[in-house]
């Protein structure tokens, strides 16, 4: 797919014989993320960047109960500046609100600001280099203080400031925000930024209020009163807090969208594991949601049959992969293990690689295993035949891998393992402790068994496993084995920086402390040249097709394997209304949530 | 009355003059324990499970990971006398393969429990001086080590000294020997020292002690067999906990690898089943359970058995 | 006795800080990083990190780290969690009401139960009474907490829709609040109880045995004392030496928290605290938690030592 296809299919969309949803989840399989797709429509001029808005039924503040929710990792702290994982993400999101949120087509939904900037209302500048938000009026913190421009600047010097460690500062740290007047900000960028909205959106946008933290930024900002009792402009004010375990809140009558929040109190439990949380809400209704159900479609389906919840996904675009190691991860050169001196002795073959590829049964992992959580082939709605990628064509065929071996030189040796050269194919393969992933890694082994590949199982303990401890072997940044498996999360709207696990400086070596983001080790000119060509291009069209292209080549040399598409899963109480966005928080239409009557 | 001292033993000599049997005490004990019917029994069942799990595998050649998702989840039959799990494997092979390690880690790390913490409890209830203080702070110590963190660590320096010393199924079976029973012992030795404290102070002792019965002499022969049965309930309430221990390593990641079906770890992957397949659940626990109640009753007929009181 | 008891309280002190000590190294040496998940996020740069390391010290040579460590703990000062960025001691308060009500609950559970069965089992050895609360025993701890736990939620929550199985907070008061938490916490209470009366019914059940035909009781029997008598002055007294042993050694539990049952159910105790910040790298909170368990464990053992010189007077510590 390149650019010419990429705007033949924005002209169809323009003209109307493609529909958006099929135009996006098209580029998510490409390797894209929504909110990209949708800029390049938008810059197209096929679509508006502002997101529909949400139906909402209910004629007058409160009267709805409590909400319950269920988040089986609970949050363990409450600034979202400090924010690890979603969790905590999820925690803040219920008092703290950004400018805007992405919407599940990549659309940009305004919450704090007025309306979304685009080149017809000039918020957004030509040069691409800066972006100018109108800040909506009337917003109160809970606190009674009003919400204006300089509470916005602060959350920038806040943030970019090193001493502050904050979590956000990757967002924060190239850009310049200014108060134009009392309702406007400007964020400057030094060069032309493609990718505009990311500061001040969605989870890494949240807004903390000025006269409650200016005086404990850098490095006092462990500090403050208000890290443990947030004050916002959400929907809920705060309650009571306990780390790892609960987070309640009540609702805010002040609230600045007029007949909202629905429920007079939340509630935000953590603990347990994920099944006992998909029974909580679908088996026995105590609770109402519950977050990010890693649990085997079979069971949940089970537990649906109750009638008292149900299951519902939102699309991301999460990939469950399995990475080949380029390199040799049992030969150690000056101290290091998977060296870039070193290269992998049967899987630099490509032969070997292409037959693994051949050897992944997506559609038992599928079916039998994650149903509707894991997709095996892109999901397309509409398809037009011209246009398939071939990193979204893939099959699972023994006989094939056979032959593919037995033409490469590999023969079977007496132990039923092939070998060529003296050199064996034995693998190890490791993934993370997970029930489902233990499974695949099963299905796997028997497939390979039948090709004449010995593969070794081993799981690691996920504390571990994606930890960025210097010393051990058992992280995947390390790579310490053959093959390995996890889910590669794209929950930046932007995929540039996910595809820096492609490009070669970014190779995970002893030298950058193993925090290089190229964990296969796999290096191409090709890929780079269009890496770096794409950080320079501002056409968001230019710049989709040079990703598109980078992902292809990943693929098609066999770096890596992709296994299934994870949307993230939740359950919710049958009468609960709730709009699903996979590129935001769960929480991010929280106002918006009510329960049919 | 049980545990009396008759009066006069000649009153049973009188009677009609009988065949001399061969006497020793380790034949004495041995049957004493053969009258203990349940412990007989118990024995017999015990050496059934472990000649099955021995060459069960060699008689019944059905693969431990053969997955067919035609066959999933089902009941008892006759192709699968257990039935199979979620993938379709049949279950009597994967609890036979299982059992091996099962077994040999409840057994294997029970006895190192037990040593150690009889030694400890032992050397520890007998000394009037320094030694027993020290081994009591050593008690306490591992006492409040946290376990996991204990655990990774040991794992992280010594997996890979092991695994080159005894390949990778010894090596990580050894490892998990120790450290299961390497942190079960300590209440094992203080409750033999409580035993211990308590005995030596008793007249049977001081009478050893007066006809110049050494001190080892003193604990091995007279002490200790009557301080054995707080050790001998530790026992089979250990084998059960280090079954169960081993699933919880391998759980997380620190023991035999995810797809060894060990007992504990066929009844931690059938707990979400509980509902529509309870025989996945129903096999190993009551493997367990069974390995429980026969160690109980060996250890209590072997306690009769050596207990000079006893008179059977 | 008075001297004794001196003695090793003075002792008790430096058997602590040796301990700390090494909790601290093994702590310090663990493989795992309190920063690790930032690690996996690409929008956080290394500087953020290395920020943070150096922020909380984590560079510091193990030495360094644990005198900075003992001089803020003996200065009230008990850390700050990484994880959460409050002080740990605010988090061991939030969580010792429900670790306290529930596992104190639970182990008192254990001993009523225990207590009484075992030293009637001990009395008619083999009979039906004890050979159907042996066999309850061996099932109760053969089969591991996850699993009863898991059994009484699909029996009593989800078939029988009694109970809750999710611990909340309750926002109600009065009577309806008692009846609330007595409805949320009686299913983990049964459960760990249960898995606990079944080891030490077994454990009182030998120790009386054990006892109970020895000649002093027989003797008391022959003196013509009522049964009820000989069992409570003569049997149950000797008898409690390794029960008092038991209990000494399970009191510590308390504040340590189950950690699958909390797990289960959700309960916030210590328990669930401290295997969290196992899993998280956070060190100082597992430091907290597991020196109050060391000076526990200490505390507990030299109450029962004390208390076997009362209950055989002829046990002399030396």
């Amino acid at each position: 797919m390149d650019e010419q296809g990429l705007r033949g299919l924005i002209a169809d969309v323009k003209a109307g014989k493609l529909s958006r949803r099929a135009f996006i989840n098209q580029m998510i399989a490409y390797g894209l993320t929504a909110p990209l797709a949708m800029q390049m429509l938008v810059y197209s001029g096929a679509a508006h960047a502002q997101a529909k808005p949400t139906p909402y039924k209910p004629t007058k503040r409160g009267g709805g109960g409590p909400l319950k929710t269920l988040w089986w990792q609970g949050a363990t702290l409450l600034n979202p500046h400090f924010a690890v994982g979603t969790k905590d993400q999820d925690g803040s999101r219920i008092f703290y609100e950004p400018l805007a949120a992405w919407a599940e087509d990549g659309s940009l939904y305004p919450l704090l600001a007025a309306e979304i900037p685009d080149l017809e209302n000039n918020g957004l500048a030509k040069d691409g280099k800066s972006v100018t938000w109108k800040l909506k009026p009337g917003v109160k913190w809970h606190d009674g203080k009003p919400f204006t421009a300089d509470d916005v600047v602060f959350n920038w010097q806040y943030a970019s400031d090193p001493a502050t460690a904050a979590t956000t500062i990757g967002s924060y740290k190239d850009v310049k925000a200014e108060k134009v007047d009392d309702l406007t900000v400007r964020v400057l960028f030094d060069k032309p930024t493609p990718f505009w909205a990311d500061a001040f959106v969605g989870v890494r946008g949240m807004i903390i209020p000025k006269h409650l933290f200016a005086e404990y930024s850098g490095g006092k900002s462990r500090d403050a009163p208000a890290n443990l009792k947030p004050v916002g402009t959400g929907p809920y004010k705060f309650v009571d807090f306990k780390p790892g375990d609960m987070v309640r809140g009540e609702i805010n009558n002040d609230y600045h969208i007029a007949n909202r929040p629905y429920f007079d109190s939340i509630e935000m439990k953590g603990g347990g594991d994920a099944i006992s949380a998909a029974r909580a809400v679908l088996q026995t209704g105590e609770f109402d949601y519950a977050w990010n159900l890693q649990v085997e479609d079979e069971i949940l389906l089970r537990l649906e049959k109750g009638g008292k919840g149900k299951v519902s996904l939102a699309e991301t675009g999460n990939i469950e992969h399995i990475q080949l190691n380029s390199t040799d991860p049992w030969t150690e050169v000056d101290g290091e293990r998977s060296s870039m001196k070193t290269k992998h002795p049967t899987l630099s073959d490509k032969a070997v690689r292409e037959a693994l590829s051949l050897l992944v049964d997506k559609k038992s992992v599928q079916d039998h295993i994650y149903g509707r959580t894991g997709i095996a082939t892109a999901n397309f709605v509409n398809n037009p035949p011209k246009f398939v990628s071939k990193n979204t064509h893939w099959e699972f065929n023994v006989d094939k891998a056979n032959k593919i071996l037995d033409e490469g030189g590999w023969k079977k040796g007496a132990d039923g393992i092939r070998e060529k050269d003296g050199k064996k194919l034995k693998f190890v393969y490791q993934t993370s402790i997970n029930t489902p992933r233990q499974k695949n890694q099963a299905i796997v082994k028997q497939a390979c068994q039948k090709a004449g590949i010995d593969i070794e199982v081993k799981a690691v303990t996920a504390s571990v496993f994606f930890s960025s401890d210097v010393a051990n072997w058992d992280t995947y940044p390390h790579f310490g084995c053959d093959l390995q498996m996890y889910t590669t999360t794209m929950t930046q709207p932007d995929p540039e920086t996910f595809l820096l696990q492609f490009v070669s400086w970014e190779v995970a070596t002893k030298e950058n402390k193993w925090q290089g983001r190229n964990i296969t080790r796999w290096t191409n000119k090709e890929a780079d040249d269009a890496f770096k060509a794409a950080q320079a291009e501002l056409d968001p069209v230019k710049r989709a097709a040079l990703f598109i292209k980078i992902n292809d080549l990943a693929v098609n040399d066999h770096a890596v394997i992709p296994v299934v598409y994870r949307p993230r899963v939740q359950a919710q109480n049958t009468k609960l209304a709730v709009r699903h966005s996979g590129w935001d928080s769960d929480f991010w239409n929280l106002q918006d949530w009510y329960k049919e009557a | 009355m049980d545990g009396s001292i008759l009066a006069s033993r000649s009153a049973e000599v009188s009677a009609a003059p009988r065949k001399v049997r061969p006497f020793s005490p380790w034949l004495d004990a041995w049957r004493r324990f053969r009258r203990h019917r349940l412990a007989f029994a118990s024995a017999i069942v015990l050496l059934i499970m472990i000649l099955s799990i021995a060459l069960g595998p060699f008689i019944w050649r059905v693969a431990i990971n053969d997955i067919d998702f035609a066959a999933r989840m089902e009941p008892p039959s006759w192709a699968h006398p257990f039935g199979t799990d979620d993938l379709g494997q049949d279950l009597l092979a994967r609890m036979l393969y299982g059992g091996r390690i099962s077994l040999a880690v409840g057994l294997s790390a029970m006895a190192v429990a037990m040593t150690v913490g009889t030694a400890i409890g032992a050397a520890a209830g007998m000394s009037r001086r320094w030694v027993g203080p020290a081994l009591m702070w050593l008690t306490d110590l591992f006492l409040s080590l946290p376990a996991l963190p204990l655990l990774l660590l040991v794992i992280y320096l010594f997996r890979d000294t092991l695994k080159a010393a005894f390949g990778v199924e010894g090596g990580v079976f050894i490892m998990i020997v120790i450290v299961i029973g390497g942190l079960r012992w300590m209440p094992v030795a203080r409750l033999v020292r409580a035993q211990f404290l308590s005995l030596r102070e008793k007249e049977f002792v001081e009478a050893a002690r007066a006809l110049g019965a050494s001190k080892r002499r003193q604990v091995i022969r007279h002490i200790l067999p009557n301080a054995l049965g707080p050790v001998i309930v530790a026992a089979t309430i250990d084998v059960a906990a280090a079954i169960i221990a081993e699933s919880t390593l391998s759980f997380l990641g620190l023991g035999f690898p995810p797809d060894i079906p060990t007992w504990g770890r066929i009844l931690y992957d059938a707990k979400d089943y509980l509902d529509i397949a309870p025989h996945w659940a129903l096999f190993p626990g009551a493997a367990i359970f069974l390995t429980v109640l026969t160690i109980n009753f060996i250890g209590d007929g072997l306690r009769d058995a050596l207990d000079p009181r006893k008179v059977m | 006795m008075g001297r004794y008891l001196l003695k090793r309280l003075l002792i008790a002190i430096p058997s602590l800080l040796g301990i700390s000590v090494i909790l601290f190294t093994v702590l310090a040496l663990a493989p795992g990083d309190p920063f690790g998940e930032l690690a996996t996020n690409p929008a956080v740069p290394p500087e953020v990190r290395d920020a943070l390391r150096i922020k909380f010290g984590l560079d510091d040579p193990v030495v360094v780290r644990y005198f900075r460590w003992l001089i803020a703990m003996l200065h009230g000062d008990w850390g700050f969690s990484f994880a959460s960025r409050i002080d740990v001691d605010t988090l061991i308060l939030q969580r010792l009401p429900a670790t306290l009500f529930v596992i104190g609950s639970a182990q008192l559970l254990a001993l009523l139960i225990a207590l009484p069965v075992g030293v009637l089992a001990a009395m008619r050895p083999y009979s039906i009474f004890d050979q159907i609360t042996s066999t309850l025993a061996f099932v109760g701890f053969s089969l591991p907490t996850f699993f009863t736990g898991l059994l009484f939620i699909l029996i009593f929550s989800i078939q029988l829709d009694w109970l809750p199985f999710v611990f909340r907070d309750i926002d109600a008061t009065g009577w309806q609040w008692l009846v609330e938490e007595l409805k949320q916490s009686i299913m983990p209470i049964c459960v760990l109880g249960l898995f606990q009366a079944a080891s030490t019914t077994r454990y009182v059940r030998s120790a009386t045995l054990d006892v109970i035909r020895l000649d002093y009781v027989t003797t008391a029997r022959a003196k013509g004392l009522g049964e009820r008598v000989v069992i409570i002055k003569h049997v149950v007294r000797n008898a409690l030496i390794p029960v008092v042993t038991l209990v000494a050694l399970q009191m510590p539990a308390i504040f340590g928290g189950a950690i699958v049952t909390e797990q289960i159910f959700r309960i916030p105790g210590i328990g669930s605290l401290l295997i969290s910040a196992i899993l998280a790298n956070d060190t100082p909170v597992i430091m907290a938690v597991t020196f109050v368990f060391a000076c526990l464990v200490v505390l507990f053992n030299l109450i029962a030592d004390v208390l076997y010189g009362w209950l055989d007077p002829r046990i002399t510590l030396g």
